[in-house]
């Protein structure tokens, strides 16, 4: 093939995707490595890359901390009450403690941060959420980030990392192609930190059609965190822990602002507040250690966001639906009205597009809520990703092994949704994510620990012909056919992530069976997951476009598979309203108050799994 | 509602192509001009439109749940630092401006270059703060926040919680 192979040598920081946890890294990464080689794939521009491509209204993890509003344990607190106790503390600590540096330096860089008149502090749309007027969030953080790399590859798709030959299970960079030449990109380095995105459109979306694009979480969000990470042999953790989403229906526009600032509220079909008589049986199948309706009325404390979404399914499954979002006393204030526009055109146009199509003015009408179908990622409020090393101050020995935000894997990094276990990061605890693992990849390298490494022609040519098999099977076995897309030897990337929604949303919890599964269906998810495995590697690609394609299904599949493997694993309903084990419907403490830890082996594709500790951050005195 | 471009305004210069996050902006090898190849994986980002220097591309809502005849236009200027949106809908009764600032400084200025800062001590290194801290973390003029300075500690299992 007439593709060109581009060697980029003696790269000592690779950021793989540079999303809000990338540009941090590459940006932090100049300060602690003055003198190293900082270079940064992108499978799209940077300017517009990432969950934030589209703008943010909102900062949603912020602390305060220096207009003494929070300290870094109550976030810990919080996150760890809303994800039903199953988090990484040390991580969260360690970043809560960070992330206020973040955002005032956004501020100093021009992202328009919005200030309480009253009290100067930035102002508040919750607890830890802060506005901004955020639609030039991602290509202001971009330029932070060009500002200090030495080169920033666009338009790279990365498909595998590179693995040292020296050494086993120690990284040594990674390849990829670029989706407009189609030329073979090889990047030799020292450390590589991952940045990529968690997943959307792994399971069947609500939508049909055109609007399969107006998911969630962007659609160009294709699992690479996970499908890079899974595929060097890193440890994942907390995989089955997917997120569903109560949103503006249709659009998925955010609720954030309309709950906490505007003060809008649901109420079901029939005009009623429905929420709270779901709750005893709720508290009852979760545990009052997890629910206790007394304690969260007395001493506001957060009901988790998984056993709300309960209540809304159940209630819209006893005929009671539509759920609506209460928006018209709050639209009667013109100050308010505009900031509810505001809200989606800084980060979800989709949105108000749809509100103009329907005439739904939300002044005189109340709008449609609905629940998403399942969202894998680990930065929103759902912690999915690699088991990674906590900060050495503050880790217990179960979590720390030398480098903060090391995977397993030696000298690989994670930043955002690369990430397990630290949910409530959002944008500025990714960024601060990436900022972390930067200097701690500089200390490796420092340290030495990079040193030596070996990458064989073998392995890169190996790598080079599995990139390009999907355009060699389609020019192979097309004109076997007349024309179209039927084929008995290759199936498309489309008709591949098909295949995959269905199979995902019907055995591992979709949108179309409620949210429920259990071991015999997940067991038969699985057996599907592997022949799926094998047509992949029929899958065909017409051009550079569907090859991207194609990487983005396989790095999805190896999501999912991980998704399905973890949520066999844990035997119980940790997260009612986030997805349901039908064999096993009640938390289950005395077996279940720990972490879900996996590895795949990369030669095998053998799961094994285990349970890691979980500790608790508390009072020294309590 | 996947984005799409009009035949008159589009002079083929790839700005969309350039910046799509999707990688859905493409050029017509016919008529030389942008269109968009896969509609469903188009979330209305904006990023083309906002990007386009002719105005050429404009937003039709998902033809599965969006009805013709509604308008969401904009125009972000960097050098100005603000973005402005018109939203007309579909039964005319609604037509809206809105303003909102992009940025508050001039572009790409304020942005320190790490490279030529003065390089980090051996301290801080070994420390756990990142560039410019402790500025900002505190409330007060301490060091980084600990579990010790918090009076915190990390318990094992389900008592802790």
């Amino acid at each position: 093939m007439a593709y060109k192979t581009i060697v980029e040598d003696n790269i000592d920081i690779l950021v793989a995707g540079a999303g809000l946890g990338g540009t941090g890294a590459a940006f932090e990464a100049r300060y602690w490595g003055q003198d190293k080689k900082i270079v940064i794939a992108e499978k799209a521009n940077i300017d517009r890359s990432g969950a934030v491509a589209q703008g943010l209204y909102a900062i949603n993890c912020y602390m305060g901390t220096r207009f003494g509003e929070n300290n870094p344990e109550d976030h810990v607190r919080y996150a760890r009450i809303d994800l039903m106790g199953m988090v990484r503390e040390d991580l969260l600590f360690d970043m809560a403690r960070h992330v206020d540096s973040a955002v005032h330096q956004f501020e100093e860089w021009g992202l328009p941060l919005m200030r309480n008149p009253k009290t100067g502090a930035y102002q508040r749309e919750g607890r830890w959420q802060i506005m901004i007027h955020g639609e030039s969030y991602k290509p202001i953080v971009a330029e932070a980030a060009k500002k200090s790399a030495d080169k920033v590859f666009n338009r790279i798709c990365v498909t595998h990392l590179l693995m040292d030959e020296s050494k086993p299970n120690r990284v040594a960079g990674a390849v990829g192609f670029n989706v407009r030449t189609g030329n073979y990109h090889v990047f030799k380095s020292k450390t590589v930190i991952v940045g990529a995105g968690g997943a959307s459109n792994i399971y069947k979306p609500r939508s049909v059609g055109e609007g399969a694009g107006r998911v969630w979480y962007a659609p160009w969000s294709s699992g690479s965190a996970y499908g890079l990470l899974i595929g060097a042999g890193a440890k994942m953790t907390q995989m089955e822990n997917r997120i569903v989403l109560a949103r503006f229906k249709d659009g998925y526009g955010p609720v954030g602002a309309y709950f906490l600032h505007l003060k809008t509220y649901t109420q079901n079909g029939l005009g009623e507040e429905y929420e709270s008589k779901w709750f005893p049986a709720l508290e009852e199948m979760v545990g009052k250690r997890y629910l206790d309706i007394e304690a969260s009325h007395l001493t506001h404390r957060p009901i988790p966001t998984c056993l709300r979404n309960h209540a809304f399914i159940n209630e819209v499954n006893a005929g009671r639906g539509p759920i609506h979002m209460v928006t018209m006393e709050a639209f009667q204030d013109p100050h308010l009205e505009e900031i509810g526009w505001h809200n989606f055109l800084g980060m979800t146009v989709g949105q108000a597009v749809l509100w103009a199509a329907t005439d739904v003015d939300p002044k005189y009408e109340n709008p449609e809520l609905t629940t998403s179908e399942p969202y894998v990622m680990g930065s929103h409020a759902t912690g999915c990703g690699a088991w990674c090393s906590g900060p050495e101050d503050i880790s217990p020995p179960e979590y720390y092994w030398g480098y903060n935000r090391m995977t397993t894997v030696e000298g690989l990094f994670g930043a955002g949704d690369a990430v397990g276990g630290t949910p409530h990061a959002f944008s500025s605890g990714s960024f601060t994510e990436g900022r972390l693992a930067a200097k701690a990849a500089c200390k490796y390298i420092d340290d030495g620990k990079g040193e030596g490494i070996v990458v064989s022609q073998e392995q890169i040519e190996r790598r080079r012909k599995e990139i390009y098999k999907p355009m060699e099977h389609y020019k192979i076995y097309r004109n076997e056919i007349t024309a179209g897309s039927v084929n008995p030897n290759y199936i498309n990337p489309r008709q591949a992530l098909d295949r995959l929604q269905k199979l995902m949303d019907e055995y591992a919890g979709g949108v179309t069976v409620s949210y429920m599964t259990n071991e015999k269906l997940l067991n038969i998810g699985l057996k599907k997951l592997k022949i799926l495995e094998e047509d992949l590697e029929k899958i065909a690609a017409e051009n550079i476009h569907e090859l991207l394609r194609a990487w983005e299904v396989k790095h999805r599949h190896l999501t999912s598979e991980a998704v399905v493997q973890h949520t066999l694993f844990r035997k119980e309903t940790r997260w009612p309203g986030y997805y349901y084990r039908g064999d096993a419907m009640r938390v289950d403490d005395d077996n279940w108050h720990v972490l879900t830890v996996s590895r795949r082996d990369p030669v095998t594709g053998e799961y094994t799994m285990e349970k890691a500790p979980l500790y608790h951050i508390v009072d020294e005195n309590g | 509602m996947p984005t799409f471009v009009y035949m008159t305004r589009c002079d083929g210069c790839g700005h969309c192509v350039d910046i799509c996050p999707s990688d859905i902006m493409h050029i017509d090898t016919v008529t030389r001009r942008a269109y968009n190849i896969e509609p469903n994986m188009c979330c209305e980002c904006y990023s083309c439109v906002k990007a386009c220097p002719h105005q050429a591309i404009d937003v039709r809502g998902y033809a599965d749940f969006a009805p013709l005849g509604h308008s969401v236009r904009v125009k972000r200027d960097e050098e100005k630092g603000v973005i402005a949106w018109r939203i007309k809908f579909r039964n005319g009764k609604k037509d809206m401006d809105l303003l909102a600032p992009i940025t508050t400084k001039p572009w790409g200025t304020c942005i320190p270059k790490l490279s030529e800062v003065p390089a980090p001590s051996k301290e801080q290194r070994d420390s756990q703060l990142l560039f410019n801290e402790p500025k900002y973390i505190r409330m007060d003029d301490g060091d980084i926040h600990t579990l010790k300075s918090n009076g915190l500690k990390m318990v094992q299992g389900v008592e802790g919680y």
